[in-house]
């Protein structure tokens, strides 16, 4: 059989094909690439740990209550880490998550046009404040705040940074939840205010159910943000690894012990140098598990209107 | 208490009297419209688009106060309070307990079957098991979706089709007992087996309440109501008996618009 004969007009049109090729190419690369970054932060972190774990078994380091790995009898027991950085995430969600969701509220339903556009903008400047000065800010003002209503309260303690964290965290979840619930269309909203309903019950119980996908990723992204949050706990809780759960006690966190680790003189390749990278992983275990169950709970919720 | 009635002793439910409405644009989108509507009667409005019979059925329940800006001028009278709804002093959510509405697109909730009717009784402070129990299954009975759902009444309302997300919309409409329900363009998202499911509906629920629906199609204005008015521009051209507009209009403008010379 010959050839089937094409026109000119017809034919592939080879210039295009290479261009098209080519985007294709770049837009492939630059998506790899997080990928490879991401790859390349979990190889460093597992090679690294792994002599760290032939010196401690996995057990002792799930299991001892004591860390202190820079002492002369050594422990590595990364409870007293873990505890830490729960109990000032938890205090952190209790202020930011009641008033950030208040505030998506306020913001998507009730306030005119005017105040969202002047209230927003400033809200979103909170998150470009440095760590660093929310953390003097625990220290310097709300610790002794605290300690006036109770006077037992040591200068570095959980409850301090951890209410101070809430308070950088607000923006994020009341931005995003905002987001999400301007998207519920309008037409559901005037359901809502068809039936007689007023606008505190059009906000929650129709509008609030509506956008609950979009609110609980907020909640995620700021449960991720405090239990990755360095500085404020690093210079208001004390860097005291306690296996405690009482927020008026000082502790340190998973997170303010590799920076302490990392700003000290610890030898490289020795044992404690290592230990920030077992630390390490297990925050990245921890935040790992919550995206999971934040793309779970996502799923669950998914937006169907 | 007065009452109004027409030529045929029909008693006026509700009624516009010189209604003007601005958008806040300043765009008047409603010019002086009289119009009745009559207790346990159809009243259909139609007109090509942009001709504000959506903006005047809006109105009725007060729905342009939502956005700032928006403007009435005139009356709509209420009866047998014989009061103008569109008053300051007159609650806009008063209004909508006794004025009650069904939207182009349904437009259910995020909630069960069951909660989604129950919605406006929640609203109204209604919180008892068995009372809620009876009006929902009323409500259900009334929108003629309780035999489909009466077993999953705990599922997403979601679930459902679009015709009958339609007639839970009406259930949900119809479990605060409104006396005038309002129906923007109902059936302009459904395919015609729900669409006569919806129109042999609202003809049952006219023995109960007064029906004023918006509607785009010619042939469900016919079909349906027993009064329809022709709107253009932001006008009221022409309002009689259903019978009377589409065979002998008395305005040219309207035979042109239902004869499809126009629009």
């Amino acid at each position: 059989m010959s050839e089937p004969i094409i026109s000119a007009r017809l034919s592939k049109d080879f210039q295009r094909n290479i261009m098209e090729r080519f985007i294709e190419f770049a837009l492939l690369c630059s998506a790899a690439f997080a990928v490879f970054i991401t790859s390349a932060i979990v190889y460093v972190l597992v090679s690294e740990a792994i002599p760290f774990f032939q010196h401690v078994s996995i057990y002792e380091f799930l299991t001892d209550t004591v860390w202190t790995p820079n002492y002369s009898i050594k422990h590595y027991g990364i409870l007293p880490l873990i505890s830490g950085t729960l109990t000032t995430t938890f205090i952190a969600l209790l202020v930011a998550v009641p008033l950030g969701t208040i505030t998506a509220i306020y913001l998507s339903e009730f306030a005119s046009h005017k105040v969202r556009e002047t209230v927003k903008p400033i809200l979103e400047l909170l998150v470009g404040v440095p760590t660093v000065v929310f953390g003097y800010f625990a220290l310097m003002l709300v610790t002794p705040l605290l300690q006036k209503i109770y006077p037992d309260l040591t200068t570095f303690n959980m409850l301090g940074p951890g209410i101070v964290m809430g308070v950088m965290i607000v923006p994020y979840i009341a931005s995003l939840a905002e987001d999400s619930m301007r998207a519920v269309p309008m037409a559901m909203r005037e359901g809502a205010y068809a039936m007689g309903a007023t606008r505190f019950q059009t906000s929650v119980r129709v509008i609030t159910p509506a956008a609950i996908s979009g609110i609980v990723a907020a909640y995620i992204l700021a449960i991720s943000r405090a239990v990755g949050e360095t500085m404020i706990v690093a210079i208001a809780a004390g860097q005291q690894p306690n296996f405690t759960f009482n927020p008026v006690e000082s502790a340190a966190t998973i997170t303010s012990y590799i920076v302490s680790v990392a700003l000290g003189d610890l030898e490289h390749g020795g044992i404690g140098y290592q230990s920030i990278f077992a630390a390490g992983l297990t925050l990245l275990v921890m935040t790992l598990l919550l995206n999971i169950l934040g793309h779970m709970t996502r799923k669950k919720f998914a937006e169907r209107y | 208490m007065v009452t109004e009635k027409n030529k045929h002793n029909e008693i006026v439910k509700a009624e516009s009297k010189n209604l003007n409405f601005f958008y806040a644009d300043g765009t008047q989108a409603l010019k002086k419209i009289n119009l009745p509507v009559y207790e346990n009667k159809i009243t259909a409005l139609i007109g090509p688009s942009g001709c504000g019979k959506s903006t005047f059925l809006r109105s009725f329940n007060r729905m342009h106060d939502l956005y700032p800006g928006n403007k009435y001028e005139g009356e709509i009278i209420l009866y047998p309070d014989n009061t103008n709804i569109l008053d300051k002093k007159v609650d806009p959510i008063e209004v909508r307990m006794r004025i009650s509405m069904v939207f182009q697109k349904p437009n259910p909730f995020p909630k069960s079957i069951f909660e989604n009717v129950a919605y406006g009784l929640r609203v109204r402070g209604e919180n008892n098991k068995r009372i809620l129990d009876d009006k929902v299954e009323e409500a259900l009975k009334g929108a003629s979706l309780w035999n489909e759902v009466k077993d999953r009444l705990q599922d997403l309302a979601f679930n459902l089709s679009g015709g009958q997300q339609q007639r839970l919309c009406i259930a949900r409409a119809l479990a605060t007992e409104p006396e005038i329900m309002l129906f923007d363009e109902p059936t302009s998202a459904l395919d015609p087996i729900a669409t006569v499911n919806i129109e042999e509906l609202m003809s049952e629920l006219k023995k109960k309440l007064s029906i004023l629906i918006v509607t785009h199609n010619m042939q469900q204005a016919a079909r349906i109501s027993d009064y329809t008015a022709y709107m253009y521009l932001g006008e009221l051209v022409e309002h009689d008996d259903t019978n009377k507009i589409f065979t002998n209009p008395s305005k040219k403008e309207t035979e042109d618009y239902i004869t499809g010379k126009f629009g």
